[in-house]
């Protein structure tokens, strides 16, 4: 395997480490140059987590939350299709997510916004994509919060998420953020993006999909990088 | 690097942010919520030297970090790796049971520590020294890097290794942890700087 053949990070279309408008990054942000290495065994590989690692009602967070009652709060269906660049389904791979309520609020310890928690609401889901690469979460709609990083900063409504892929070099974590949000344009973090790249990073509202009298949904599909086969693929 | 331009293009990182730990590290964290991989990898029948990461991270400043995430990818003892694609023709003697990745927050003990319960690597094919495969994710950084953790007891084979020669000799050692023996447990201390003089390698991977 020669190094020409690696899949490489794409930095048209990552942010870069130092980002001086989102401000924690000029203190961590790493200053020196990434130093180049040949893909290892360890890099084109990954850890394989199945549907035996989920609970049953892990990837409805309208359910997995409930104490006492329905979360409050818009229904949102999430969904959409894992790729890799070379547009082969990224199937059977982990997909977690992490988000505020509907009024901006994390279930966090450190969270400190004024805004309340919903006592039917966790959060926090996961699945597994399926043989084509599919996934789908049903939850709420989150709201959006107040950050320090400037006077009067918002985050815009966002979704984490968090993939990991067939291979340690494709592992993922981002963001999914809503069509027609007028805070992104105002987002340190969607603007550290590259501008050619940020319409990635953005949801589709999608009417075909949604579940009438029920939940509206927006489709955030994503590309996660190439893949080298692995030499095990080439020895069978 | 592939060239081609009908590729599609890759989704970008973004930071992992402050909130993660209820969803990514719940136990750790003692959210409500079972939790797919932990900082301990090993059960007790594993085979191999089970030894225990203590890490340390710190920004620019000195200030430790409370709020990163890491996670780390290593080979079993006898350098087999229990990967995703496994079923395909893979036939590399390995250990049951034995997953090989562990996710560990730094804010839930002393701020900006982290610590895995784990084996020492063996050593995996087309290379010459064991090392674990290191990701860090963390508020402040908007797409994630990679390092290794090397072993300071294996410091012949380390000098053969590719990327240990590859890198400036006065930065070596932020790849190579520590070892210390402490009533018969085997500790492993490693601290990655995210800036500065001591700045860890972050590999291009
Ligand atoms: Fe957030």
């Amino acid at each position: 395997m020669t190094e020409d053949l690696d899949y490489k990070r794409d930095w048209t279309v990552h942010p870069p480490l130092i980002h001086p408008p989102y401000k924690s990054t000029l203190s961590r942000g790493p200053t020196k140059p990434l130093m180049p290495v040949r893909q290892s065994l360890l890099e084109n590989s990954a850890p394989a987590y199945g549907n035996e690692v989920l609970g049953k009602l892990d990837a409805d967070l309208t359910l997995n939350g409930r104490m006492n009652g329905e979360p409050l709060g818009e229904r949102i269906i999430v969904k959409g299709r894992v790729r890799d660049e070379e547009n082969r389904p990224v199937r059977n791979t982990l997909l977690e997510i992490w988000q505020a309520n509907s009024a901006g609020r994390y279930i966090h310890l450190i969270d400190q916004h004024q805004a309340p928690l919903d006592p039917n609401f966790f959060g926090g889901g996961r699945t597994i994509t399926d043989d084509d690469g599919y996934y789908e979460f049903l939850t709420i709609r989150p709201g959006a919060y107040p950050w320090g990083n400037h006077p009067n900063a918002w985050r815009p409504p966002h979704i984490h998420f968090s993939l990991f892929g067939l291979s340690f070099t494709q592992r993922l974590i981002t963001q999914m953020y809503f069509p027609g949000d007028p805070l992104l344009d105002l987002d340190p973090i969607f603007q550290g993006t590259p501008m050619a790249a940020r319409d990635l990073l953005i949801s589709e509202f999608s009417i075909k999909d949604t579940k009438p009298d029920y939940a509206l949904a927006y489709i955030f599909n994503i590309t996660l990088r190439g893949r080298n086969a692995t030499p095990w693929e080439n020895q069978s | 690097m592939k060239q081609q331009s009908n590729l599609r293009k890759q989704t970008p990182s973004q930071t992992v942010g402050p909130f993660f730990a209820y969803g990514l590290t719940p136990r750790q964290y003692s959210y409500p919520f079972k939790p797919v991989m932990e900082n301990n990898l090993v059960t007790s029948g594993v085979s191999g030297e089970h030894i225990t990461i203590r890490g340390r991270i710190f920004d620019g400043e000195d200030i430790p970090i409370a709020d990163a995430l890491i996670e780390i990818w290593q080979a079993d003892s006898f350098g087999a790796l229990d990967h995703a694609s496994k079923g395909q023709g893979n036939s590399a003697k390995d250990t049951i049971g034995f997953k090989g990745f562990g996710r560990c927050g730094t804010g839930s003990k002393e701020p900006g520590t982290f610590t895995f319960q784990t084996i020492k690597p063996g050593i995996i094919a087309g290379s010459s020294a064991p090392w674990i495969s290191v990701t860090v994710f963390m508020r402040g950084l908007l797409s994630h890097v990679f390092t290794r953790i090397y072993f300071s007891d294996e410091a012949k084979k380390n000098q053969k290794d590719d990327l240990l020669s590859s890198v400036p000799a006065d930065r070596r050692n932020t790849m190579i942890a520590e070892r210390t023996v402490e009533n018969n447990c085997v500790y492993y201390d490693f601290t990655i700087y995210m800036q500065g003089d001591r700045e860890t390698v972050f590999l291009d991977v």
